[in-house]
């Protein structure tokens, strides 16, 4: 009896796995009109992913997952419009590394502690990241926010356009360099580790695994995959705003993921998906009561679907399973 | 209850475990009081008493999982109470908890690489003691059955290569058949491994059977020590140790 994810289990390609990548390209040729959104999804799925490499696979449930988003945002944001430098991979490196030093100082801290308090530092983090960016206006243009956000051609060839093809396309690689680190990590040894840890934290440290240790080292790779796609927002919108920081966007990412699923890798790739795109017909239907949407679909899948999404198509699959 | 001396079993064979004058609990409140005694390299003790006289805090504190609030325990010649409870394992103490603990979303295959350190032990040799794992190796943790849980329990300690194993009950609430087999297993870690054991067990014959030496505890002090086997000829002893103690 085979199981989807861990160590011991077929770390082998299934079939099904492809697909997000098939519709990904297949939208690219088939909606180039929704190519911005397109990429504002797979920036939000990169997002998820170190949100669930955290959540889901090593039980470090945060609400301030955006201190390092929004770190990476306005790492890349300042390079480009105040330092002069264009490139979009040093952009990317500078910000990544930015975002890991953050969850490196902050994790040393945060994960010493449990439960309430954890969830209360790693909120108190954003709000002060959120309360800096406010008030270095010269650097960060306060809350009105850092225009001026200039991105040369990617490798020299490859410029942004006002169709949003290169964006997409340089976001989804990026989203398959992430999906890869993290579909490695989960099906390591490593992995296994941080189930473990997630189960039982007490039974992990007599058996000799440096608790603490491991889970410095998952947040601080986290923090950098959260970075890196803040510093995508900043290159595919060329603006940044608070907006990337605090409460919100650290609530919202957490909401995606439960809509998709946690600890379910794919999860993070349906929740950012179904999300934005409700997000975005239903601002355009109903724009003064959107969120009231969002709302309900949430609490639909609290009471009726505690996996998510991808938790009721397991259950179908599991179900049909059982009949044939 | 009589006054016990520091006690060392097993004279001449260095200690692989020493307690001397401990004092632990749970936050401020004390279960064990100046424990004192010595275990010699590849000697096996029981450690036996009602429930609730301190047995498992002994084991959880030699493991560092309690509030350490006075003396000193020494492993393989290493003061170790300061420790984090992961380098007392890394040092070579295995511990197999009664409540088994094995992660349910990990495979059995997995429960025990996770634990895997070099040295002796490997996942082919942990199957070669519990073949019944072998054939479960691909289940999860939370479908196999309550003895399987417990070979599992003694395979990922033993993976972490230990030299000195704490079991605390690990026959408790099984089959007789799973029993026979875990004693089997358990004789096999003492006698053919050479591995150092404290054994905690409700049952007090078959603890005294598999062991050389054993102690009594009541409210947490040692009331007797002694060699098992002068406890096993001795019933009425043994009845009013336990049952006074």
């Amino acid at each position: 009896m085979k199981h989807p994810v861990g160590y011991g289990a077929d770390a082998r390609l299934r079939w099904t796995e492809w697909l997000p990548w098939v519709v990904a390209v297949a939208v690219f040729f088939l909606l180039p009109e929704y190519l911005s959104l397109g990429a504002r999804v797979l920036t939000y799925i990169l997002f998820a992913l170190s949100l669930d490499l955290v959540l889901g696979y090593a039980g470090i449930v945060t609400l301030g997952h955006a201190a390092f988003f929004g770190t990476g945002a306005y790492v890349a944001g300042i390079l480009a419009a105040k330092l002069g430098v264009t490139d979009p991979v040093i952009q990317l490196l500078a910000s990544a590394a930015a975002a890991a030093l953050l969850g490196l100082a902050t994790g040393a801290v945060i994960l010493r502690t449990h439960g309430l308090a954890q969830l209360m530092l790693t909120l108190a983090v954003a709000a002060v990241c959120l309360e800096i960016a406010n008030k270095a206006t010269a650097l960060t243009g306060g809350a009105d926010g850092l225009s001026g956000v200039s991105v040369a051609a990617i490798f020299g060839q490859f410029k942004f356009d006002m169709y949003g093809r290169t964006a997409y396309l340089w976001c989804l690689l990026l989203v398959f360099t992430g999906w890869w680190l993290v579909r490695r990590v989960i099906y390591s040894p490593f992995g296994a580790t941080l189930t473990g840890i997630r189960e039982n934290s007490v039974r992990m440290h007599s058996i000799g695994a440096p608790v603490y240790q491991r889970l410095l080292t998952v947040y601080t790779l986290s923090a950098a995959m959260a970075g890196t796609a803040g510093a995508l927002l900043t290159q595919t919108n060329q603006f940044v705003g608070l907006n990337v920081l605090g409460f919100e966007p650290s609530g919202e990412i957490l909401v995606m993921l439960i809509l998709g699923g946690v600890g379910r890798l794919y999860g993070a790739f349906v929740g950012p998906l179904l999300f934005l795109i409700a997000q975005d017909y239903l601002a355009r239907q109903f724009p003064e009561y959107w969120y009231f949407g969002i709302g309900l679909i949430l609490v639909l899948v609290v009471l009726f679907a505690r996996g998510g999404i991808l938790g009721i198509s397991d259950a179908i699959i599991a179900r049909m399973g059982r009949k044939s | 209850m009589p006054a016990c001396k520091a006690f060392t079993w097993g004279k001449g064979v260095p200690d692989a475990l020493k307690l001397s004058g401990v004092r632990a609990g749970y936050g401020a409140t004390v279960v064990l009081e100046d424990v004192d005694f010595s275990l010699a390299e590849q000697g096996s003790l029981a450690v036996l008493g009602r429930n609730g006289v301190g047995k498992t805090t002994l084991l959880a504190t030699i493991m560092g999982l309690t509030t350490f609030q006075a003396g000193r325990i020494e492993y393989a010649g290493k003061t170790i109470e300061r420790l984090e409870v992961h380098e007392r394992a890394r040092l070579g103490i295995g511990y197999v908890p009664q409540t088994r603990d094995i992660f349910p979303s990990l495979s059995v295959e997995e429960n025990l690489l996770v634990a895997a350190r070099p040295g002796r032990w490997s996942r082919d040799r942990v199957f070669d003691l519990f073949p019944r794992l072998a054939e479960r190796r691909s289940h999860m943790g939370n479908q196999i059955s309550g003895g399987e849980q417990q070979m599992l329990s003694i395979g990922r300690a033993l993976m972490g290569d230990p030299a000195l194993l704490l079991l605390d009950e690990p026959l408790e609430g099984l089959a007789p058949i799973i029993v026979d087999s875990l004693l089997a297993a358990i004789q096999r870690l003492t006698q053919v491994e050479s591995l150092t054991v404290v054994l905690v067990e409700q049952s007090a014959r078959l603890a005294l059977e598999m062991t050389q030496e054993a102690l009594v505890l009541n409210r947490g002090r040692i009331t007797h020590r002694g060699a098992s086997s002068e406890l096993l000829a001795d019933p009425k002893l043994l009845s009013s140790l336990i049952v006074s103690g």
